[in-house]
């Protein structure tokens, strides 16, 4: 891994560990008293802040996990070899394209 | 040495063969004050010639007699059967792990070493000799920082109980490192730009997961997960452009 690849997993797993704290947060505070679906999405609808938060969330996830999954695949297989760079970045663009997607999707309901 | 009065018998399971092979058992006199080097020693004399193993000092200063010793590595010469030997008597004696065997419990120390040598662990005079011999005060932080890891004799007990060299062979491994950072924090040192970029990269210092196992059995008592936070931390400020 190199030092770039490590600033980047390190400061994304900051990013995470106060998004996920956040989100979990949310999520206890949102249903104690019975929130309908549809009552979240009414509160989401057209959120600035709410597209803002969770588009960071994706982009950290995007970041962070494919490069812990490279660190796991080198060290238990034997896959070394520049495709496995070019298949995480594929596995990072689909993160990330999905999970925007999916948050847009909520923004916009 | 004189057999103790209540002399029993240690059941010495020995690694016998190379990569392959087999345990093979050996009844031998538990004596006061026995380490296990003394152990080897007595099936090599008395039982079976044909043992390999290594040894040179006894007494702690090569490191040559390393072996891993009912799970755990440690210089023979300084455990003594007393401290690691089972409730029933048991001893196991395997090679060093992560190096490949040569003959029973005697290991190929090349690629141990070759690491040293790709983690530029050699001082760098620069290309114009010293004019005067260089002042380094011991109280400097970057001196206590390289002495913290000077005392390093290259036994290969932490190279042998690190996880990560286990799982990825080119892995430069706790000892190299932990040498790379004494030369880096060496004031004296010319060669810290490609040191630091020996030591990076998958092989280099940010594979390192910290389980400590390298500080935990390092029989000097030296820190290589410290030393290689350490270079961790230097890479960091070197690509965020500071020199800190």
């Amino acid at each position: 891994m190199s030092a770039g690849l490590f600033i980047a997993q390190r400061l994304s797993a900051a990013v995470l560990a106060f998004a996920v704290a956040v989100h979990l947060a949310t999520i206890v505070y949102a249903v104690r008293d019975g929130l309908t679906a549809g009552e979240i999405l009414a509160r989401t609808h057209g959120n600035a802040a709410f597209f803002a938060f969770y588009a960071l969330f994706v982009a950290a996830v995007a970041v962070h996990a494919p490069i812990g999954l490279r660190n796991i695949i080198r060290e238990w297989t034997p896959w070394r070899s520049p495709s496995l760079d070019l298949a995480l970045a594929v596995f990072a663009a689909l993160l990330l394209v999905l999970g925007l997607r999916a948050v847009f999707a909520v923004y916009v309901a | 040495m004189p057999a103790s009065k209540n002399e029993s018998m240690l059941s010495v399971e020995v690694w016998r063969g190379t990569d392959t092979g087999r345990f093979q058992t050996y009844g031998v006199p538990r004596r006061v004050n026995q380490t296990i080097l003394d152990v080897v020693s007595e099936i090599q004399r008395e039982q079976d010639p044909t043992l390999s193993y290594r040894f040179a000092c006894r007494v702690g200063m090569c490191g040559s007699c390393a072996m891993v010793v009912n799970g755990r590595p440690r210089w023979t010469c300084r455990t003594r059967v007393s401290q690691v030997v089972t409730a029933a008597g048991g001893l196991r004696l395997e090679p060093l792990r992560n190096l490949t065997v040569v003959k029973d419990l005697a290991v190929e120390m090349t690629q141990f070493f070759d690491k040293w040598r790709d983690a530029r662990g050699a001082f760098e005079p620069g290309s114009a000799p010293a004019r005067d011999f260089a002042v380094v005060p011991p109280s400097t932080p970057q001196r206590q920082a390289a002495d913290a890891g000077i005392e390093c004799i290259g036994c290969g007990i932490c190279y042998s109980a690190c996880d990560v060299v286990a799982w990825d062979r080119d892995y430069l491994g706790p000892a190299a490192l932990n040498r790379a950072w004494t030369l880096v924090n060496d004031v004296r040192d010319a060669g810290r730009e490609a040191r630091l970029a020996a030591v990076s990269g998958d092989a280099g210092c940010q594979a390192c997961h910290t389980h400590m196992s390298c500080t935990s059995f390092c029989p000097k008592g030296i820190a290589p997960t410290y030393s290689i936070a350490g270079l961790k931390r230097a890479l960091l400020w070197r690509a965020l452009g500071s020199d800190r």
